[in-house]
């Protein structure tokens, strides 16, 4: 058995050094030319995760169902409190003590990781084939540890890598996310807020990932590093197979990297939709709310806001969870929409009942 | 017997009256001429080892009713202008006069009248509202300080600013704890907590960069009414241009320390001068289905160390345009491109200069 193991290992390090080698060939360029490869990569079947409160149970994500094919980014808008975080943990496991209630499907390539066991899915999945970059990624790194040693750590703890060859490793991995190799040495506080988010990309690529959950990955920044942080991930996406989950509450930045828009409301996601059809005329009155909400440079319009406040999430409303504050509701909305399809896209309303094209 | 929030009202005429006749000169609430604030750093506690300059060299001007918002990335010095004018930082050169007097060298109780008469919005409602006391308790504070004995009267004023920030019924607000309101309220608290004491100068650091997309207008449609119905002025401070534009006439960009471009809004939008400008514009998105498409063009390094910052323009190192020989060796003066808009760029050297800055900049 253990010889199996270092066999995968070896394997898997070979892919990790081909990949970081070929980011360091990155070309200038936004999208990717001649064949790409569109296959399943992850497809999430009702999935959900409940908290356990003094109050009861927090319903965070609640029956959350979408598919996401290779080289596609995917971004998840929705109001603090929607459960957008929840859901990213929800995909790589990282629970807190608190679950009320975990369950449903996260599909990987044909296996189900919920299937597997904790250790496995540590061995197997977590920063294997999925990686994150945190909320807040530029406070998360660790203030006592050098930015190398942490970047490194990965293929030393997934792959049993010799220290040397991971840091050298790493070494690539700053280049090609844009950060001085000298800087392997520094520690955190050393290094300024847009250095640091390079640092924590530079840590979710290492392992060569599939997938890549960004939450909330530029919130904290200045404009100008934010612009930097998405040239970055628009060039590595369009030089590497990676796939980006990017959750975030900024749809004007989103707009940079989405191809793809998913809208989260009160624990569940009520449209998904493709990203030209999202960001000229959204489908769900909520999403259109959203799109309406956003203050834009250049054009003259004056926003609106959306009146009243999210549902609790302990005791969400039944039915339509948008329904109280939706200028749109009528009385089917008193009942739970379904889901109506429209090719890809999706959309959880019942002002579309009957005019899906499946 | 005249009420004790009247009596501050008839504080804040008493205090208008001596700058009316000033208000003949300049009308400004404020004006501050070349300000400088720097930072001493030490070495181990004692050694001299240089100066931060945190904001060198800026003139504003302000009147009442007016709204200006001065924008610029972090460590740009725009929160430490903002200290400054409220006095938690001492100026180390130039003046700021408010309100008719040089509040430069103020004592504490002059310190505490110059308070009563500016609101502060912080950046962060969470962190900046006590999470011990209730909203009333924290409402009712600045009160207190300011000698409003009378509890029936303080919980008035609580109430009828309260129902100005839109936190209606009252009732359902005065007894909650921050905690249990949602951010966008937290900040109606800071809000009304700022306006309490009838300020003529409302100062907002980041007022929404914290909150929610669908919330932050709602708060800047707030701030603008309080600021019509009360002729305020306002500065507003922030990172986001695209919230800028519904909410101030007219905007000062700072860069390492100084002003660089001054602007009404719509012609700093449409008619951008310095570079700078230019490249913040540029990285601000819009949701567009396009964006995805190409890369957002961003000049090159970081923003200067304000220990040593670059001779000449502080923007040279990172500006494409530059002009050698000149942009790196002598700071530009400020040249004047009519309409109220002005910059200060070697680019617009044709132009008459509004002012000079003397000599090579250290």
């Amino acid at each position: 058995m253990a010889k199996d193991k270092s066999y995968m290992h070896k394997e898997a390090i070979e892919a990790a050094k081909e990949k970081a080698l070929l980011m360091s060939k990155m070309t200038d360029t936004t999208h990717k030319t001649g064949d790409v490869r569109h296959d399943l990569l992850l497809s999430i079947k009702d999935l959900r995760l409940h908290f356990e409160t003094i109050r009861g149970p927090v319903q965070a994500v609640d029956g959350v169902n979408f598919d996401l094919v290779t080289n596609k980014a995917v971004v998840v808008v929705g109001e603090s409190g929607c459960g957008k975080s929840s859901l990213a943990k929800a995909v790589l496991r990282l629970l807190p003590r608190n679950v009320a209630h975990y369950s449903g499907q996260v599909v990987l390539r044909d296996e189900d990781t919920m299937a597997l066991s904790d250790e496995e899915y540590r061995e197997r999945v977590r920063w294997v084939r999925m990686s994150m970059v945190p909320q807040a990624a530029m406070n998360s790194l660790n203030p006592v540890l050098r930015v190398g040693d942490q970047v490194a750590e990965p293929m030393i703890v997934h792959f049993g890598m010799k220290k040397e060859d991971a840091m050298q490793q790493a070494a690539l991995m700053f280049r090609n996310v844009g950060v001085p190799v000298d800087f392997l040495t520094r520690y955190p506080f050393e290094l300024s807020g847009g250095m640091r988010q390079r640092v924590a990309i530079a840590m979710s690529l290492i392992t060569g990932p599939d997938l890549v959950i960004l939450d909330e990955p530029t919130s904290a920044l200045d404009v100008l590093t934010q612009a930097n942080i998405f040239n970055l991930l628009k060039r590595i996406k369009a030089n590497l197979d990676t796939s980006f989950i990017l959750i975030t509450h900024d749809i004007s930045t989103s707009s940079e990297l989405a191809d793809i828009v998913a809208v989260m409301y009160a624990g569940q996601i009520v449209e998904v939709c493709e990203s030209h059809r999202f960001f000229t005329v959204p489908r769900h009155p909520y999403s259109a709310k959203l799109m309406a909400s956003v203050p834009r440079l250049r054009e003259r319009e004056e926003p609106e806001f959306i009146l009243g406040t999210p549902p609790s999430l302990i005791n969400p409303p039944t039915g339509c969870r948008f329904k109280d504050r939706c200028e749109k509701r009528f009385e089917k909305c008193e009942q739970e929409p379904p889901t109506y399809r429209f090719g890809d896209d999706s959309v959880k309303c019942w002002l579309y009942e009957g005019k899906s094209e499946e | 017997m005249m009420m004790q929030t009247e009596y501050i009202e008839e504080l804040h005429k008493d205090d208008a009256l001596p700058s009316e006749t000033k208000d003949a000169d300049d009308g400004f609430v404020l004006n501050i001429d070349n300000l400088k604030v720097y930072f001493e750093l030490r070495k181990r506690a004692f050694q001299h080892a240089g100066f931060v300059r945190a904001v060198d060299g800026v003139d504003l001007q302000l009147k009442r009713g007016e709204t200006i918002a001065i924008v610029g990335e972090s460590g740009c010095g725009k929160t430490s202008l903002m200290k400054t004018i409220l006095r938690i930082n001492k100026p180390t050169g130039g003046t700021i006069q408010f309100d008719g007097e040089i509040i430069n060298d103020f004592k504490k109780n002059e310190l505490k009248d110059l308070r009563l008469k500016i609101g502060y919005v912080q950046q962060d409602p969470y962190g900046a509202l006590a999470p011990f006391m209730d909203v009333q308790t924290i409402l009712e504070e600045p009160l207190k300080i300011n000698g409003v004995t009378d509890r029936e009267e303080r919980i008035q004023r609580v109430r009828q600013v309260l129902e100005e920030v839109r936190m209606t019924p009252v009732d359902d607000f005065l007894r909650k704890f921050p905690h249990q309101l949602s951010g966008g309220q937290q900040q109606r608290v800071v809000i009304a907590r700022a306006m309490i004491l009838n300020p003529i100068l409302l100062v907002a650091d980041e007022p929404v960069s914290m909150l929610d997309a669908s919330v932050r207008v709602e708060i800047l449609k707030l701030l603008r009414a309080l600021q019509e119905e009360h002729n305020l002025a306002v500065i507003y401070i922030t990172h986001d241009l695209a919230t800028v534009r519904y909410f101030s006439e007219y905007i000062f960009v700072m860069y390492a320390g100084q002003v660089i471009e001054k602007a009404p809004e719509a012609q700093l939008i449409n008619e951008t001068a310095h570079p700078y400008t230019h490249a913040l514009l540029a990285a601000t998105s819009d949701p567009d289905p396009k964006n995805v498409d190409e890369f957002q063009e961003v000049p090159a390094g970081e923003p200067p160390s304000l220990v040593t910052p670059p001779a000449g323009c502080r923007f040279h190192p990172r500006c494409e345009k530059i002009i050698q020989g000149l942009c790196d060796i002598e700071r530009p003066p400020e040249f004047d491109l009519g309409n109220r808009h002005s910059v200060a760029c070697w680019l617009f050297k044709d132009r008459p200069a509004l002012r000079e800055y003397s000599g090579v900049s250290e």
